[in-house]
């Protein structure tokens, strides 16, 4: 996907002023939203929070042990029959998984939602070599027959209406007309299943990889991670290396915080663990399985200063809760993974050169650490990025001078004063017709007054002394 | 629980007062209403003349070396200070969290940053949780009915909220109604409002929305920066409710309350 993070502010005002697209966005984030804060606090506001703690130390323990955790995730996954191989980058990653499809001369894949195979635009890759990719995923579907991209890491579609997705669906696949979402999911499924039975290789991405047992965890609600997983006799998952996770004990707390974060259930309708192909005694199940763990970036993230962001579990909480999100919709930040957690990884991932205004893109008011299952510090982490931002060559000249002087009116009695007198001075300017940023300012409302006297000279001219 | 609660002992020391960039210039008022109430609690208050900001400005939009300077004089202004308070949810916090990693490889102004943090103090935070002090006698002379708006950095690193609900509960007069989405921000965010201007005010408008759909007149919160955000929202659209800072009205209760 080409990145167009560059873009955020103009994107932003575009999705500002289209109803449809507010609508949607309000009435999805604010659902899951509601519904998260009552499935994780349901016993109580100091168990939900011991909980929240619980698996952000899981996750900051399995960083620390990273290294060692995939070695050990790698051996047990041998040892149950799974090919386990490696992707320093993209290209790397659809490349192997190419090469696998060719070797079993496979068409047609049919796959199950992941965001990391949106990362390394994977579909895009497997047709442009002739293979036929097919998402199984409804809103991934959607998104699929509609050449849009997700603009939510849990809720692809949450930026379409009802009425929208209803008229792709009668347009592409000749659903006929009903306004039943229930309906609507019933003719996509009957649809999909043609395609599972014919597609000869499965793909899918991972929540969790347990070391302890190398297995392949997958938390999906309509049963096509299922599908995807079992039917076909090849199955490949494609993950991150920064999934891993030590026990099933620690699986145990993590697989109760993803669903409740992400969409407010107490548990996901289908929680897989997978731990190989089909044995001799079994009936089914893939005959192959296959992992493929992708770098692309990420052990350049975990030795910088931002290892904390590979602590996320994707659950998309921080979308939700992130009133500029909320306004913005996904598309605006130009890739991948959006929201709150985009804004810090997109820059991370792609380079901050490339992505620029996420890191501003943020009023820092900390709903989405409030939010997150795994506690990530995302507005510190944002503050740290703008600090990169200003390091960076083609920083902002203007910027750079405007915070100099404004520094220095504030470290010197004598410039403080003087831009006080300036400042009140401005009371009788026009401020509503100034241009530049303040015009940013006065197209959404007016300008307070400056006071006549400040509050250094009411303290001098007397309050000093006032009731003493 | 509010992380303040522990610490210092604060009954009896003499109260430096940080009134704020913003509000010294633009809303010098707040300062005043801020030291009537500190002296009515009994409170010894004095103003370090050289002090300006605390730095969030260019702290939040990455200019470190900006922002290092500004903090340093801050924290050179109020050495000699044995308690700092100041109406302001988002500079206590800058002060009070940032300061800490600002000031992290400096290692000749460290230790002052973290006894500075430490002695600094919200308004309401100060009265309820350093002081112990829950309700003010006060009358307003007109009958009021208000609602709240929680400042995201009060609200988010202080644990603000409680303690100004509990002051204002406390005067006559007043009637208090909730907020929908008190908690969401207004969309200020200091530079943010003007970089990204159309976020902000497209949040700024569902905050208004909110307000004016509340059955309240006067929304009270705890920073001037988010008051001059919804406030002058609310006056380009020609709306007359009022968005005004809780100091302003708990002074005005306590002078009546003088008076009688
Ligand atoms: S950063 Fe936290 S809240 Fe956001 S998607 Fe990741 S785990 Fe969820």
């Amino acid at each position: 996907m080409k990145i167009q993070s560059e873009n955020f502010a103009k994107a932003a005002q575009k999705a500002i002023a289209d109803a449809d697209l507010q609508s949607a966005v309000s009435f999805g984030t604010n659902l899951a939203y509601t519904k998260r804060k009552s499935a994780v606090f349901v016993s109580g506001q100091d168990h939900g929070e011991q909980i929240r703690q619980q698996a952000a130390q899981i996750k900051r323990h399995a960083l620390n042990n990273l290294p060692q955790l995939l070695e050990q995730a790698e051996q047990q996954m041998q040892k149950n029959g799974i090919k386990v191989l490696w992707a320093k980058d993209a290209a790397e990653a659809n490349q192997k998984v190419l090469e696998i499809i060719q070797q079993k001369q496979a068409k047609k894949v049919i796959k199950s939602k992941s965001m990391v195979s949106e990362e390394i635009a994977m579909n895009d890759f497997l047709e442009k070599n002739g293979v036929q990719v097919i998402e199984s995923d409804l809103g991934e579907y959607i998104i699929q027959i509609s050449g849009d991209h997700p603009s939510h890491i849990v809720v692809p579609v949450v930026h379409r209406t009802k009425a929208s997705i209803r008229d792709t669906l009668m347009q592409k696949i000749g659903m006929p007309h009903t306004d039943d979402a229930q309906t609507m999911t019933h003719f996509v499924r009957g649809h999909l299943r043609k395609e599972f039975l014919e597609a000869d290789i499965g793909i899918s991405g991972g929540n969790f990889i347990i070391a302890e047992s190398g297995s392949l965890c997958l938390a999906t609600n309509e049963g096509n991670g299922r599908m995807v997983t079992s039917l076909p006799p090849v199955h490949i998952a494609v993950v991150g290396i920064e999934k891993v996770i030590p026990t099933l004990e620690d699986y145990a707390t993590l697989t109760q915080m993803l669903p409740r974060s992400a969409t407010g259930q107490s548990m996901a309708v289908y929680t897989n663990i997978i731990n190989g192909p089909r044995r001799k005694d079994e009936e089914d199940g893939p005959q192959e399985v296959y992992v493929v763990f992708l770098d692309n970036g990420r052990s350049e993230i975990y030795s910088s200063g931002y290892t904390e962001a590979l602590a996320c579990i994707r659950c998309g909480a921080c979308l939700n809760a992130c009133p500029v999100y909320r306004v913005s919709g996904g598309h605006s930040y130009g890739w991948v993974y959006p929201g709150p957690i985009g804004a810090v990884v997109t820059p991370l991932l792609v380079g901050l050169n490339k992505a620029s205004p996420l890191p501003n893109a943020s009023s820092l008011c900390g709903s989405c650490k409030q939010v997150c299952p795994v506690v990530i510090d995302i507005p510190r982490m944002l503050l740290d990025l703008r600090h990169d931002l200003t390091k960076q060559k083609k920083s902002s000249k203007t910027w750079k001078i405007g915070m100099y002087i404004w520094a220095k009116s504030n470290r010197s009695e004598k410039w403080y004063k003087m831009t006080g007198r300036l400042i009140k001075a401005s009371r009788y300017l026009p401020i509503s017709k100034l241009p530049g940023l303040l015009k940013n300012w006065t197209r959404f409302r007016e300008m307070p007054q400056p006071a006549a006297k400040s509050f250094h000279d009411i303290w001098q001219d007397g309050l000093k002394d006032e009731d003493k | 629980m509010n992380d303040q609660k522990k610490r210092v002992n604060v009954k009896g020391k003499k109260v430096s007062l940080f009134v704020t960039c913003l509000i010294d210039s633009l809303f010098p008022e707040i300062g005043v209403a801020t030291v009537k109430i500190l002296r009515r609690l009994g409170i010894d208050v004095d103003f370090p003349m050289k002090q300006t900001c605390c730095g969030q400005p260019a702290y939040n939009a990455g200019y470190r070396k900006d922002a290092l300077s500004v903090a340093e004089r801050f924290l050179y202004t109020f050495a000699g200070s044995e308690i700092i308070v100041t109406p302001s949810g988002s500079c206590a916090a800058m002060v009070k969290h940032e300061y800490p990693v600002l000031f992290k490889n400096d290692s000749k102004n460290y230790q002052r940053a973290l006894e500075i943090a430490e002695k600094t103090w919200e308004l309401s935070s100060f009265i309820v949780d350093g002081l112990g002090v829950e309700k003010m006698d006060g009358k307003l002379s007109e009958p009021c009915h208000v609602a709240f708006h929680d400042s995201c950095h009060g609200l988010r690193h202080l644990k603000l909220g409680p303690q100004v609900r509990k002051l204002i509960s406390g005067i006559q007069n007043v009637e208090i109604s909730e907020l929908n989405d008190s908690d969401s921000c207004c969309g200020f965010g200091g530079l943010f409002s003007v970089k990204m201007a159309d976020v902000s005010g497209a949040m700024l408008q569902k905050k208004i929305d909110n307000i004016i759909s509340c059955k309240a007149d006067t929304i009270l919160l705890g920073d001037s920066s988010c008051m001059m955000n919804i406030q002058g929202g609310l006056k380009k659209q020609g709306y007359t409710k009022k968005v005004t800072h809780f100091a302003l009205i708990l002074a005005e209760a306590i002078s009546n309350e003088n008076t009688i």
